[in-house]
């Protein structure tokens, strides 16, 4: 079924039915308002998708197709192929976007695809790191140790036994024009990030990092601060590749994990085991020494 | 233009008069040799299309899907573990009601993994709502695509369109075809103008979560544009006849059934077959006929009800089978017959994963007739079975 939008100033609106404090809700907005009304998209199923447009309602003020989890990047990918038939392709941004488990694991297929084919298409990744919508189970790009539904702590686990899986590394690896990290704490950097990304040639990756308050067990009001926390403390790097160089990092002086992981009760179990602190430190100081990160 | 062409070939060089904006596909035996004539056309120019090579099936329908709903007219092609990939897109694409037009190049599904032709891969997408049309040879195979996309984009319809090929049998094979002149095509297909479609200048959304207060509507949307497109489907067939000057498409095919008391009931190449059998068992003065069902979903229950006439023996000869009951076509036309008359209507599965089907077995079962056989497996090997 087909819903007509309202067209007002923010191109994802108020009234859908995020939770309180989503992260996701937040760089979505920004994302879109920064592309603007020339826009089509193409949604993952998952959060976004269900808190913006349950039918008759929509939140959204550009074209939007949701089809499938897994498949947004192939049908955005048809999307371009009729623009670019209809001699379209330089007066519309065609973006692609979905959550970490839509992208880095059931989508990660169709996402190597149309990074692979070259298409004009910014794919945005909302990494929540976890099934979110179902329940917080656990993805590929859950963080190690993590505490969730189905990687739970227990007598016998830490929590997720697997380190992030580098789905970021790998859209890079494919010689696209533009790869970006970014997070919610950084409004005005994801808005720079998108420009540029829409003004590059071909398929571009842009992945954001966006608290999940219900799935992090995190207070809502603190989105931001916990967001920037996973920045500052090396866990999450904010990183920009052009052409499979890397061109710029958001320097950081690293904090301790422990500042970060105490915010979110996804990672309370590990705040009094120095053995598996001592494991997530060492995930960041391999990220800062990989990219550079302290200032 | 009479020629003498390759079904596979023939499909494409049709497919291309149809004037297609994107086609995906992704290489399965035996589809391959339709999206190798497609791509060929589009590299040499012939053909104004985006031919975008994917990954898997999955994101050959997903691409044609996004297509479609940006308001492209789209194709694809693919056959068995393909079909089956597609499966979840095949049933997204009919609930978006999106006017794709699909060849399955039909083959057996696995395991054991085999490449020969049966009906199994698209009966598992008979209740996805999409229309499916079946080929009983080339000709009818490239009449059929055109029927199709007049068909689906017909704005009283928007719904997705399959046409069944027999793998091999039609695909691989060589016929001399009537190809239609591209002014004929482009004379009866108008330009696709869809229902609604993503444009940023009139910003929808498609593809919403439909909760439980609006769920059931859309599927019995469907099903109601199903049953409205039976007479939509002979009325584009008859018009498309007209400017042929021959018949093509339509919902079934009546193979002298007048006075017959026995008539078998088939889809696809095997009613070719079939069609000699009856030939031949006329010539010994017996009263049969065959009832071809070009159309298949939806199903066209009346018109095979009217083609049966008085037939006290029915026999529906499948490649399909829906294991542990009866197989989906003789259901089908059981149900259909439940209580009009006492016609006695009999099942045989026959010629699955490519299984040679020779005349003889055909005869047999209607010489047969009576004897009350409830999903048969026809030439099966003992020794296989026993060993």
């Amino acid at each position: 079924m087909a819903v007509e939008a309202d067209k007002t100033k923010h191109l994802l609106q108020a009234g859908h039915t995020a939770c309180a404090g989503c992260g996701q809700a937040l760089a979505a907005r920004i994302v879109i308002n920064t592309a603007g009304p020339k826009t089509i998209i193409a949604n993952s199923t998952g959060c976004l998708e269900v808190f913006t447009t349950r039918a008759p309602q929509t939140a959204w003020g550009v074209p939007w197709v949701h089809s499938l989890f897994e498949n947004s990047a192939a049908v955005a990918s048809g999307i371009e192929a009729a623009m670019r038939y209809f001699g379209k392709i330089d007066e519309v941004n065609i973006i692609a976007q979905g959550g970490d488990g839509g992208t880095g694991d059931i989508g990660m297929g169709a996402l190597s695809g149309m990074l692979e084919r070259g298409h004009k298409i910014l794919y945005v990744c909302y990494d929540n790191e976890a099934y979110m919508n179902t329940g917080i189970q656990r993805s590929g790009l859950t963080p190690f140790d993590s505490n969730t539904t189905t990687s739970p702590v227990g007598s016998q686990s830490t929590g997720n036994q697997r380190p992030k899986k580098p789905v970021f590394e790998i859209a890079v690896a494919h010689g696209i024009s533009y790869a970006a990290t970014a997070s919610a704490a950084f409004p005005k950097d994801i808005e720079k990030k998108v420009k540029k990304a829409l003004s590059m040639p071909g398929a571009k990756y842009l992945q954001i990092h966006v608290p999940c308050p219900l799935g992090w067990r995190s207070a809502p009001n603190l989105t931001v601060e916990i967001a920037k926390l996973a920045v500052e403390t090396g866990l999450y790097p904010i990183v920009e590749f052009e052409n499979g160089k890397l061109v710029s990092v958001r320097k950081i002086k690293p904090k301790p994990v422990e500042e970060y992981l105490k915010t979110q009760g996804r990672f309370k179990h590990l705040l009094k085991n120095e053995e598996e602190l001592e494991k997530i430190r060492e995930i960041a100081r391999q990220n800062i020494e990989k990219y550079g990160l302290s200032v | 233009m009479k020629k003498f062409v390759e079904g596979s070939h023939a499909i494409a060089e049709l497919v291309a008069k149809c004037r297609p904006q994107v086609i995906s596909a992704y290489p399965i035996t035996p589809q391959t040799h339709i999206v190798e004539g497609l791509a060929k056309l589009v590299a040499d120019g012939k053909l104004n299309a985006e031919f975008i090579n994917v990954e898997s099936e999955h994101s050959a329908a997903s691409v044609v899907l996004g297509g479609s709903a940006a308001g492209a007219r789209t194709y694809t092609a693919t056959s068995s573990q393909g079909l089956l990939l597609m499966a979840e897109v095949i049933f997204n694409i009919a609930g978006m009601r999106l006017p794709v037009v699909l060849t399955c190049a039909n083959r057996s599904v696995s395991a054991p993994i085999n490449i020969w032709n049966d009906h199994q891969d698209s009966m598992t997408v008979r209740d996805s709502g999409w229309i499916h049309f079946y080929a009983e040879n080339i000709q009818e195979a490239i009449d059929l695509h055109v029927i199709a996309y007049k068909v689906a984009e017909d704005k009283r319809v928007s719904l997705p369109v399959l046409i069944g090929i027999d793998g091999y049998v039609l695909t691989h094979a060589f016929e001399v075809v009537d190809m239609p002149d591209q002014d004929v095509i482009d004379k009866y297909l108008p330009a696709f103008s869809p229902v609604a479609h993503l444009d940023v200048d009139n910003p929808l959304s498609l593809g919403l979560l439909g909760g439980p207060d609006v769920y059931i509507e859309t599927r019995y949307a469907i099903e109601k544009t199903m049953i409205d497109a039976l007479p939509i489907i002979e009325e584009a067939s008859k018009e498309y006849s007209g400017l042929l000057g021959r018949n093509a498409g339509g919902l079934v095919e009546a193979y002298r059934t007048e006075d017959a008391d026995t008539v078998a009931i088939a889809i696809g190449s095997i009613v070719g077959t079939i069609k000699d059998v009856v030939d031949d068992l006329r010539a010994e003065g017996k009263k049969v006929g065959v009832v071809k069902l070009v159309t298949y979903r939806p199903f066209p229950k009346d018109a095979l009800i009217k083609a049966l006439g008085s037939a006290k023996n029915v026999l529906v000869i499948e490649k399909a089978v829906s294991l542990g009951a009866d197989s989906p076509v003789y259901a089908d036309v059981r149900s259909a017959l439940y209580g009009k008359g006492n016609a006695n209507v009999e099942g045989y599965v026959i010629g699955l994963g490519g299984r040679d089907i020779p005349a003889s077995e055909i005869k047999n079962i209607f010489l047969n007739a009576g004897k009350g056989a409830e999903n048969e497996y026809v030439g099966l090997n003992i020794e296989l079975l026993e060993g």
